[in-house]
């Protein structure tokens, strides 16, 4: 770049940006200090250190119930979305079927349209064909929704491999089945991976399709908007540090799995929302 | 090079399950706002009464206006504070740049409901910023406009989609090829004329991108009314919600839906032709 | 903070052979050392090209004059302004650059008109000036066209018009016929030579590619490795390298190492009359000035060798020989076609052209 004295208005601009910074951060930093608040949730400033509020989530059984659940719903949805996502893909990329267009489109829906449209939709669907609502709905509901996100990431995998590799895979004598295991998904790894993690994480924090197929037993979000919306207690602020913790940590371990495989287009994967 | 058999098993399942999961759940939804209810039951009988009543009662032309209101604030705000928290990055951050990007991504994978609640604590009239208020001796009373009101659900929506925002700007200012900022300069051009004649032109088609990002988002959200937002602030998915839950007229609430799609459809065509009209490939 | 009157060479370079200075210009990234110490002129009108390998610093010379970097030591002067203080948007100096960099959001006559526009210009005379700019580089007709709908050798012409149209002082090209197909590439060279003596700007031309220096530069400063290698005309260089890197980059060339004792240089079985130091010494013998020779006749000044056919590249009007002579020395020659050579043949080159260089 051009000469670069800091003028004024670059000084201005550094500023704001400094600004934009505190503000996304503000509250994330406010709730993990208050989450050690001995006088619980406002007031100011917070005075008295405690672990009281994680002892006492950590002996709260809804919650951790909650967490376990969230967990399961999350595996299943992973598997599920990863699965026909990968398909999905494969499809989209290789074969030609009437309705293709429509069926591209179809599939993103639940990414473009809000949560609430896709839940509600599948709970009349859940009604109108008898099902009972229960986890069992709710991972449907994630599995099924999320195929969006693994379809675009693997799709994008699939566009960025070499295709040659498969034909020197057939060319040496490989079969289909065997250039699929040997060559085709190895090569997707990556994209895999991002995949897996983005999508467990939108099902760990999915709420507006929940929302509306959630049985008798309630995923973390639910659990925690349940709690809210009797009132505040410092033991949400514990929780929501807890997740903080786990989000990070599952970003870092990103980063590990990025660095290690694969360069710049990986970035792309992450910047996607 | 791949034989039909292949092309088949890699199609078929994804077509059906899409075909039952989403498409029968959509069309289902399609379907019901074209049904009528009575004594709390759907009957099957096609008629108009539904969209009828949603363009005859006034209540729901307001609350969409309202809906439309606070999603334009938001998309507001969040391109205010998200372009030039960008335009610093890409142009200004130096050998931080790497740094901060990851400083913004973070909040992307922190659950909207834990900034939700993070919001709630802060403006509560027992919350963070009244007792800061209070401490400065600003305030002797807690100040209570700041939970539950339409201030309230933008402020959260903004905080939530700044990031969003964020990304595509970025992207698009990360893609400017940094000769035709020489040129510029070269050609006798100083920053604010290089800014307005070459960069901002160039990051049109990511501001488009993050701007339909937080506006779709914001349309859809019913969540942030029922945390931080109360009565007055009622969004139009609150009023489907309502409608499907305590009301019990599913067809109408189905009707209320699709419009929610019609805008969105036609909002995401425009944005998208747009991009086009202003992306140079 | 300029001590311009505190000059004390500002005398002798007021005069009016010079345009650019460049004096004693270093540049380091880091712990990189990219420039050592250039110092270097320009005359009004001339064509000057820096010649080097990639990474030899002759990039970021050119962008330490358009002003996109700031040197680390020395200053950057023209026409009796200090250049290296001011912004790049405040040198009289243009830029062609490598990938043109149009403006993809501007149509041609915007691209062209941006310079006048952004300096306010008033209206009536941008018109004008970018007509005659375009016509100038045979553009006109495109002129409402976008640059991605143009070919590589059009974006060039509208990227030399964008630049031209502000009447720099100096106009800076940096490898800006590398994305060329060959074809094209020879067409351009004879348009810029044309266009840059009609108008009689000088240009400070960057290229890695020697031919292209030979064929358009009236000098050629030769850089590696950070430092200035040589500064001459093209033939001056091809004539007389002072450097056996100099030799190579420039042209074909044997380099001959050679003992040189009482006037005379040995190199295995050769020998020749060798003026300079005695001691271990380098020689430049170009492959066409060696000859097919016959037997036996003998001219003063001359040296004869006999020499086996290892190799034989045809390439038209000549061919290329390689060749091994007594001691075991490979010799490339450059002789009219032939015909197949084989088995061992007479050769021949005058002393005066086995060139003594540095090593």
């Amino acid at each position: 770049m051009s000469p670069s004295t800091p003028t004024r208005r670059s000084r201005l601009l550094t500023i704001y940006a400094a600004l934009v910074f505190a503000f996304i951060y503000l509250p994330i930093v406010i709730l993990i200090l208050y989450s050690f608040n001995r006088d619980g949730v406002g007031g100011f400033p917070p005075r008295h250190f405690t672990f009281e509020w994680y002892r006492q989530l950590f002996a709260d059984g809804p919650i951790w119930d909650s967490v376990l659940n969230s967990l399961i719903v999350a595996a299943g949805s992973v598997v599920l979305s990863l699965t026909l996502g990968l398909l999905a893909a494969l499809a989209l990329d290789r074969a030609n079927f009437p309705g293709k267009a429509l069926f591209r489109r179809l599939v993103l829906l639940p990414l473009i349209l809000p949560g609430i449209i896709t839940g509600l939709s599948l709970l009349m669907f859940a009604v109108v064909s008898g099902v009972q609502l229960s986890l069992f709905t709710v991972f449907l509901g994630h599995g099924t929704a999320l195929i969006s996100v693994a379809t675009t990431e693997l799709f994008a995998g699939l566009q960025k491999m070499d295709r040659a590799q498969e034909e020197a895979s057939l060319d040496l004598g490989a079969t289909p089945w065997q250039t699929f295991w040997r060559v085709t998904l190895p090569n997707l790894k990556l994209s895999l991976i991002a995949a897996g993690l983005l999508i467990f994480t939108l099902s760990m924090d999915e709420i507006a399709v929940t929302f509306f197929l959630i049985g008798r037993d309630n995923t973390l979000p639910l659990e925690i908007w349940g709690r809210l919306r009797r009132g505040i207690t410092p033991e949400i602020n514990a929780v929501s540090t807890l997740i903080f913790a786990v989000s990070v940590g599952l970003i870092v371990i990103w980063y590990r799995v990025r660095t290690r495989g694969l360069g710049a287009d990986a970035q792309e994967l992450l910047e996607r929302p | 090079m791949y034989s039909r058999a292949y092309k088949t098993i890699v199609s078929l399942p994804p077509l059906l399950w899409v075909g039952v999961f989403l498409l029968l759940p959509y069309a289902l939804m399609f379907a019901h706002s074209f049904w009528a209810v009575r004594d709390g039951t759907v009957v099957h009988q096609w008629n108009l009464n539904n969209y009828h009543t949603l363009f005859s009662k006034p209540v729901y032309l307001e609350v969409l206006l309202r809906t439309m209101r606070i999603a334009a604030s938001v998309t507001l705000c969040s391109l205010l504070l998200g372009y030039p928290l960008a335009y610093y990055l890409s142009f200004h951050s130096g050998a931080r740049k790497e740094l901060l990007y990851q400083l913004v991504i973070v909040p992307l994978w922190v659950s909207y409901l834990v900034r939700g609640y993070a919001w709630k604590t802060i403006l509560g009239s027992e919350g963070v910023l009244n007792g800061f208020l209070q401490y400065l001796h600003l305030t002797h009373e807690p100040v209570s406009f700041l939970l539950y009101s339409p201030f309230a659900v933008v402020l959260m929506l903004t905080h939530i989609y700044t990031p969003f925002v964020f990304l595509p700007i970025y992207a698009a200012l990360e893609h400017i090829p940094r000769p035709l900022v020489e040129a510029s300069q070269d050609l006798g051009a100083g920053s604010a004329q290089t800014f307005l004649r070459v960069i901002f032109p160039l990051s049109i088609p990511g501001l488009v991108a993050g701007a339909t990002f937080a506006f779709v988002l914001s349309l859809g959200d019913f969540l942030a009314p029922l945390l931080v937002g109360g009565a007055s602030s009622t969004m139009i998915s609150n009023v489907v919600q309502s409608l499907f839950g305590a009301a019990l007229d599913w067809p109408l609430g189905a009707a209320i839906s699709v419009c929610i799609v019609i805008v969105i459809i036609s909002l995401l065509f425009l944005t998208e032709r747009l991009e086009k009209r202003w992306s140079f490939k | 903070m300029s001590f311009a009157i505190a000059n004390p060479q500002s005398l002798d370079t007021a005069t009016p052979a010079v345009l650019l200075e460049v004096r004693d210009v270093a540049k380091r990234f880091g712990a990189r050392e990219v420039l050592k110490s250039i110092s270097l002129n320009i005359a009004p009108g001339e064509f000057l090209t820096l010649l080097g390998e990639s990474g030899s610093g002759k990039t970021t010379l050119l962008r330490l004059i358009a002003g996109f970097e700031q040197p680390t030591a020395g200053e950057i002067w023209m026409s009796g302004e200090r250049l290296d203080a001011l912004p790049p948007y405040k040198r009289r100096v243009n830029t062609v650059f490598q990938n043109y960099a149009l403006f993809p959001h501007l149509s041609v006559r915007d691209n062209v008109a941006y310079g006048l526009r952004v300096k306010s210009t008033p209206a009536s005379e941008i018109g004008g000036r970018v007509d005659h700019a375009l016509r100038m580089v045979k553009m006109e007709e495109f002129a409402d066209s976008r640059p991605s709908k143009l070919s590589g050798g059009q974006q060039q012409r509208v990227a030399l018009a964008r630049a031209l149209v502000n009447r720099p002082q100096l106009l800076l090209l940096d490898e800006p016929l590398s994305a060329l197909d060959a074809n094209l590439r020879k067409q351009m060279q004879g348009e810029l030579k044309t266009l840059q003596r009609e108008l009689g700007i000088t240009f400070l031309f960057v290229t890695h590619d020697q031919d292209e220096a030979m064929a358009l530069s009236d000098r050629i400063a030769l850089l590696r490795g950070g430092a200035l290698e040589q500064v001459a005309s093209g033939r001056e260089i091809y004539a007389h390298p002072t450097t056996a890197y100099t030799a190579q980059f420039i042209g074909q060339t044997n380099l001959l190492r050679a003992e040189v004792r009482d006037g005379v240089a040995v190199c295995g079985a050769l020998q020749w009359p060798a003026e300079g130091e005695s001691g271990a010494a380098v020689f430049s013998l170009r492959p066409e000035a060696i000859q097919l020779a016959s037997a036996g006749i003998s001219i003063p000044g001359t040296v004869h060798f006999r020499a086996a056919m290892q190799q034989q590249f045809y390439s038209g009007a000549s061919e290329l020989l390689e060749v091994t002579c007594a001691g075991g020395q490979l010799l490339r020659v450059r002789v009219p076609a032939q015909g197949p050579l084989f088995g061992e043949h007479d050769f021949v080159f005058a002393a005066a052209d086995a060139i003594r260089v540095q090593e």
